[in-house]
């Protein structure tokens, strides 16, 4: 019988397989950052081990970075020991490092791929929920706990149970207006925030293929978002015309000899998922967020579904998300006003996405009442911005483009949305809070958020275009 | 890793679903670097206000409840890895975790804590929360040899799943690292042949 994308790679990466334990899986590249990573370099001191691969492991700083002034010292005292503490690990352990200054440093799922790091067939993991994304290239990728850093550190292992397969088919051509973002808020919003619970998630159909290797990557990130492990698409020629070339890519023969290998990764026809999921790309319109969680989504023309119409159990979480959010059933958010408006985040940081963000707003002006914080996602990003001239076109319009980081996904660092200010956001989370204490976020995708900007409230960026 | 076998406790109620990370230890309380202390910042958001008072109608601010055992509502961990969401439960007396559905990321992070994270059916949910409501001393007792936990007052129990080998490591107190380290030669052979 066939296999599935993920039982060929995860096969050809099990060390070992006994009944009744978890399999042994190989991690060919571990990502680190500043902030799961301490407490994982400390277990392996208590033990006096050493990293075992150091040469396969990569370290940013990027959760607790500011994202202006980088050239400064870190002003929070905490945050600036955290980023220090990695420095000093990555040196005594022999880990290479792209922090603050270095050309390279940059959200670590934004850096991956853009460094040729992340390649099909890969087993791939990082101390973050989001490490999903590398799944676009036809990768096993997804997040650890630090435990489990540890255990990547001490033997470039991890025991784990194969996880389940699900696919999720969308067909069809999307309107003009709706992307990338779009397709993953509304597959969530169908399905829920744990509706891919013990999944690791397969993505295809024409509307998956169609998109750049950046929408590709934006679909994969929010795979967490629906509870899967992880989210993946199968490589083709759209991937091996990415990775080509890059820093870290094979080169000469040994990418041949790997292109040979990635044109085998895909899913068999005969191959069984435990479960599969269709979608047409036609039903799909801008899509945004209402509540606390990211399966809170409706399109934008939609109405915020009636407290009555959820199941009983529900009822009292769904009024009090709705309550945080300031926001009533039945209510449409069109016209809804906007306070802040971030573009950033591993979801829609790259280039593709300032790229689109400027083309919209070229000759447009900010609105008065909102403030606009675009947050490239890399340094290499924020460089190939300024060579295209995208950095003027913000500043025109009235944005300002900061320096790489996690920035405002996250209230960790120094960017945070003020309580009860409502803030569109091209991140991947709308929990409480996390974009500082009370802050009201809605998600959305860079375009929808741009349109906020230059509108100051919520719009159907289809009438705009 | 501390030994689990049994426990008897009372517990604390939080009927809310889709707890999320950021809810059980936002952001902003990660920036130490080691493992101790979170419990203080454990549900910061709920349990205190801007000016850092206790919000009265938050149940860990009520001294009706209290325990070793936290009860939530359906999906209870989603969003982020991070482990320090386990190490905030574990540091502020929490041993065992029951909903009626884990995320992954964190069902694995308590295990490897020793946390025991226990997934019963809605219906045994709703069945713990009325107990407790009708009377806030209501113990639970927690047997993991049996996989068994039991509504000490009305009898009523249930058999919970868990992988045998993660049992074991509860049940011994050693964890993945130490099983893991174990293998090194094969890992070793793994590489060669590749
Ligand atoms: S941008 Fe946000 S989601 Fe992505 S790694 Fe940073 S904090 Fe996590």
């Amino acid at each position: 019988m066939g296999k599935t994308l993920v039982e060929k790679i995860w096969d050809a990466h099990v060390v070992k397989s006994q009944e009744g334990f978890p399999d042994v899986l190989y991690i060919d590249t571990h990502l680190i950052h500043e902030v799961t990573s301490p407490q994982a370099f400390d277990g392996l001191r208590k033990r006096g081990l050493p990293v075992f691969r150091p040469n396969q492991t990569v370290a940013t700083a990027d959760h607790n970075v500011p994202t202006l002034d980088q050239h400064l010292p870190i002003k929070e005292e905490l945050s600036r020991y955290q980023v220090d503490m990695l420095t000093k690990n990555c040196k005594e352990f022999g880990v290479e490092l792209y922090g603050l200054g270095h050309p390279y440093q940059g959200i670590v799922h934004v850096i991956g791929p853009e460094l040729g790091i992340t390649q099909p067939g890969k087993t791939m993991v990082c101390g973050d929920s989001h490490t999903s994304t590398h799944g676009a290239f036809g990768a096993i990728a997804f997040g650890i706990g630090t435990s489990q850093v540890e255990q990547v550190f001490a033997t470039q292992c991890l025991l784990l149970q194969k996880p389940k397969t699900m696919k999720i088919e969308v067909n069809g051509e999307l309107a003009n207006g709706v992307g990338a973002k779009d397709i993953i808020l509304y597959i969530i919003a169908k399905i829920s925030a744990a509706g891919g619970t013990g999944y690791f998630v397969e993505y295809a159909g024409s509307a998956i293929r169609s998109l750049s290797m950046e929408g590709r990557m934006t679909v994969c990130n929010m795979s967490i978002e629906m509870g899967a492990r992880g989210g993946l698409i199968a490589p083709d020629q759209t991937t091996f015309d990415y990775v080509k070339g890059r820093e870290f890519a094979p080169k000469g023969e040994e990418w041949d000899k790997a292109l040979a290998y990635w044109e085998t990764l895909y899913s068999d026809e005969d191959a069984t998922f435990d479960a599969v999921l269709e979608f047409d790309a036609a039903d799909i319109q801008p899509m945004i967020t209402y509540g606390t969680n990211p399966g809170m989504g409706i399109g934008i023309t939609e109405h915020i579904p009636a407290t009555q119409a959820q199941p009983e159990s529900e009822k009292p979480s769904y009024q009090k998300a709705l309550s945080y959010m300031g926001l009533q059933d039945d209510e449409s958010l069109l016209g809804h006003p906007v306070d802040y408006v971030f573009i950033g985040s591993c979801t829609n940081s790259r280039i593709e996405d300032l790229r689109e963000v400027a083309a919209f707003v070229q000759g447009k002006k900010k609105a008065e009442n909102v403030e606009v914080w675009i947050v490239p996602g890399s340094k290499q990003v924020e460089a190939q911005a300024k060579e295209e001239g995208i950095d003027k076109i913000f500043e025109e319009a009235g944005f300002v483009l900061r320096e790489p980081g996690c920035s405002a996904c996250l209230g960790m660092n120094e960017d945070k949305i003020p309580a009860g200010k409502y803030c569109i956001s091209t991140s991947n989370r709308n929990f409480e809070g996390r974009q500082g204490p009370n802050a009201r976020t809605m998600l959305a995708s860079p375009l929808t958020a741009a349109a906020a900007a230059v509108t100051g409230k919520i719009v159907d960026v289809r009438e705009l275009i | 890793m501390k030994k689990f076998e049994k426990l008897s406790s009372s517990v604390v109620p939080l009927p809310i679903e889709n707890i999320d990370t950021d809810q059980i230890i936002p952001a902003r309380f990660l920036k130490a670097t080691t493992r101790d202390g979170f419990g203080d910042n454990l549900f910061r958001d709920w349990r205190f206000d801007s000016d850092n008072q206790p919000k009265a109608d938050f149940v860990m601010n009520d001294n009706t409840y209290s325990g070793k055992i936290l009860v939530a509502g359906k999906n209870f961990g989603c969003g982020s890895s991070r482990e320090h969401a386990a190490w905030a439960i574990q540091d502020y007396g929490f041993d065992v975790v029951i909903s009626s559905f884990f995320a992954d990321i964190f069902k694995g992070n308590a295990l490897n804590n020793g946390v025991l994270p226990i997934q019963v059916p809605e219906s045994f949910l709703e069945k713990i929360f009325a107990a407790v409501f009708a009377d806030a001393n209501t113990t639970l007792s927690v047997d993991l040899e049996a996989q068994t936990v039991t509504i000490d007052a009305t009898g009523d129990s249930f058999e919970f799943e868990i992988n045998p080998y993660k049992k074991s490591c509860l049940i011994n107190g050693y964890d993945d690292i130490d099983f893991i380290l174990s293998q090194k030669t094969l890992i070793e052979e793994f590489e060669q042949n590749r």
